[in-house]
């Protein structure tokens, strides 16, 4: 489903390509450039009241507006789907202020702006990941002063973290965070890798494309360059674990991919289908297909 | 095709064709004109300019009727549009001792060099539902009098200050840097001028609870209103090609200072301290409350102790503004169902394995009590 937006919307007269003005890009790019001299440090940047509401993805619409060029092909996700309402919202937003090609596919992208998911399938050295960060402290919920937070971070203290992390252990059995799953950046900067969940995590390590977050909110911005090494925190004798499924894609069969899970009805029917709709759809074109069929709600014994 | 998560944007374009049906109401009522909005909703006008942080009445009475009158919302377009507006500099300190004084009362004298002025205001209201209003009677023209333009009105803080009672508002150097935290992110610690344009900027609710609690011993700060006004002021800007300053115009300000019991520190002697406010438009209720909390959250630099929420910076400074408040609150309506998924795997391990504790738990007793 490419398409090309030829017919910019009227109100691309009013306001520079990718609504920021120059200075403002330029400014946002400089902080780019400091976070990827220094992976997983938390630039502070004098992020720009955008026209979609703070915590909606306004950090990763300045940073993808100050990247984005006319040759660009953007795809915009959320919860890993392009049809999620706010990614068409700011998908939109993009047509509208730079008439660029949008793409639903992840190989076609240059850009990807995402809320929440890693795409499934692996991105190369061409591409750029744009993630929407809510709270970029990853300390925060253990110490909410941002004065405080600073220091831990260029004192590397990071005692705290691990001993949160060991007493979940102490009391569940597990370290009970199962997204925003705090990260180590090249042995330096404890990072948190936004809302996405940690079974991405293992994606982020050494990735072939530039992974740049932004919080519009929180004013601040941080990258990872291209093959960083990215590590989940974790103890020797509870290491690392992503999330499994017990079932396979209910419409494509695939297995190892994030799944999300569907209510069917009120007596506890339920189903899982990829998480990631792109790659859901590239599978079922290549004839795979689940135990549901291609259509879960027209299956039998689905009533 | 898996069919709900498909369609997404379909429904946002009906969607909002139906507010927009809803925002206009019934048709056989006449639309409400902007001109409307802004002469007879003056104080929503005030306060969706001073939290939108821009000086239209006009835009601002745009923005309450996009926004159905939802002031916070309204207070977000405004603040959208300003950060497209292009920025030529800052204007020279406005000086509200030359205002155009329509309201001026202060609570620590009697009377005072130019005098107690009521002008208008709702304080000594019955505040009975007025039908008559409701049936649109005529209203009766006020009094009026002489007021020599050139008369400059003293603050209160000055007249206290010739006998050195209170502390000395030191004047910045001319080329002294105006701080903006629209132009650079906020820091902690944040200097006065900072905090100052926080508040402003600041959610009215939010500065009213934390100044009442001020009041009721959350840091209780001691305050008189020394000097509340209300009026117009010049605006003069420096013209860097002319080498000098030309008016751009007035401008309707409402200014509290508040002065504050201080029995002295360490580091400051006995004397009068001071708690500042100040909005565009006409709104007493905010700059009351931003004196109070203002001179709260100078407590570190009298040196008075810091054991309540608004002496602390980090707490007032990054939650008072309510057009970040609003988003990352109401955010939570957006899908979260990856992050909800991963939560859901790992409560269900989590239990599982708490329900087969307890199951061995239960056996060993019951195994205790055969015996």
């Amino acid at each position: 489903m490419t398409q090309t937006a030829k017919t910019q919307d009227i109100s691309s007269q009013h306001y520079n390509f990718a609504y920021l003005d120059e200075q403002t890009k330029r400014m946002i790019r400089r902080a780019i450039l400091k976070g990827i001299a220094v992976p997983g440090y938390q630039v502070p940047f004098a992020a720009r009241e955008m026209p979609m509401p703070y915590g909606w993805g306004t950090g990763g619409v300045q940073v993808t507006a100050a990247v984005i060029g006319k040759q660009d092909c953007l795809k915009m996700i959320d919860q890993g789907s392009d049809d999620t309402t706010n990614a068409v919202a700011l998908r939109t937003f993009f047509v509208k202020t730079t008439g660029v090609e949008t793409t639903t596919k992840t190989k076609e992208a240059s850009i990807i702006q995402t809320r929440h998911r890693i795409p499934e399938e692996a991105l190369t050295e061409n591409q750029v990941l744009v993630y929407q960060v809510p709270i970029p402290e990853p300390l925060r919920f253990l110490e909410p002063r941002e004065t405080e937070t600073r220091k831990m971070h260029a004192l590397e203290e990071y005692g705290l973290m691990h001993v949160k992390l060991y007493e979940d252990i102490a009391k569940y059995g597990h370290i009970a965070t199962a997204y925003a799953y705090p990260v180590m950046v090249q042995d330096r900067y404890v990072m948190d890798p936004s809302p996405t969940p940690k079974f991405d995590n293992p994606k982020m390590d050494q990735m072939e494309a530039l992974q740049l977050f932004g919080a519009g909110r929180e004013k601040r911005i941080y990258a990872i360059p291209p093959h960083t090494k990215v590590v989940s925190l974790d103890f020797e004798d509870h290491p690392f674990e992503v999330n499994q499924f017990e079932e396979p894609c209910a419409i494509c069969g695939a297995e190892g991919a994030y799944l999300d899970e569907v209510i069917l009805d009120d007596h506890g029917k339920r189903m899982f289908v990829c998480s990631d709709s792109d790659f859901c759809e590239d599978r079922r074109a290549a004839g795979h297909v689940g135990h549901l069929g291609t259509n879960p709600l027209e299956a039998e014994g689905n009533d | 095709m898996y069919v709900a998560v498909k369609g997404g944007e379909k429904a946002i374009r009906n969607a909002h064709k139906l507010m927009a049906r809803d925002r206009r109401g019934d048709t056989k009522v006449p639309s409400v004109s902007l001109k409307q909005l802004s002469e007879q909703l003056y104080l929503s006008v005030s306060r969706v300019m001073a939290e939108g942080s821009l000086y239209d009445a006009e835009l601002a009475a745009l923005g309450i009727k996009q926004s159905r009158g939802d002031l916070i919302e309204a207070a977000f377009l405004m603040r959208a549009y300003r950060t497209t507006l292009p920025r030529f500099g800052y204007s020279q300190p406005i000086d509200t001792a030359r205002m155009l004084i329509r309201r001026r009362i202060s609570a620590t004298y009697k009377d005072l060099p130019g005098g107690q002025l009521l002008g208008p205001t709702f304080d000594y209201t019955q505040r009975l539902l007025d039908f008559k209003l409701a049936a649109d009677a005529e209203v009766p023209s006020p009094e009026t009098q002489t007021f020599e333009k050139t008369e400059v009105v003293p603050r209160v803080t000055d007249l206290l200050n010739d006998e050195g009672l209170i502390e000395v508002d030191e004047a910045p150097a001319p080329d002294t840097p105006v701080g903006d935290l629209t132009r650079e992110p906020l820091t902690f610690p944040a200097a006065r001028d900072l905090r100052l344009q926080n508040l402003a900027r600041g959610d009215e609710g939010f500065l009213l609870a934390l100044g009442y609690s001020t009041q009721r011993g959350f840091g209780r700060t001691h305050p008189f209103a020394g000097e509340i006004r209300l009026g117009e002021v010049e605006l003069d800007f420096f013209m860097e090609e002319l080498g000098f300053e030309v008016p751009l115009g007035t401008m309707t300000v409402s200014e509290c200072q508040m002065i504050n019991q201080f029995k002295g520190s360490a580091t400051a002697p006995p004397q009068f301290t001071r708690g500042y406010g100040l909005v565009p438009g006409q709104g007493e209720r905010k700059v009351m409350a931003m004196a109070l909390v203002d001179r709260s959250l100078r407590a570190h630099e009298l040196g008075e102790e810091i054991d309540s929420p608004t002496q602390d910076q980090e707490f007032v400074l990054s939650h008072s503004d309510n057009v970040q408040a609003t988003g990352f609150v109401e955010h939570l309506k957006l899908p979260h169902y990856v992050d909800f998924q991963s939560e859901l795997e790992l409560i269900r391990k989590v239990r599982k394995e708490w329900q087969e504790k307890q199951d061995a738990a239960g056996q060993e007793l019951l195994g205790e009590a055969a015996q």
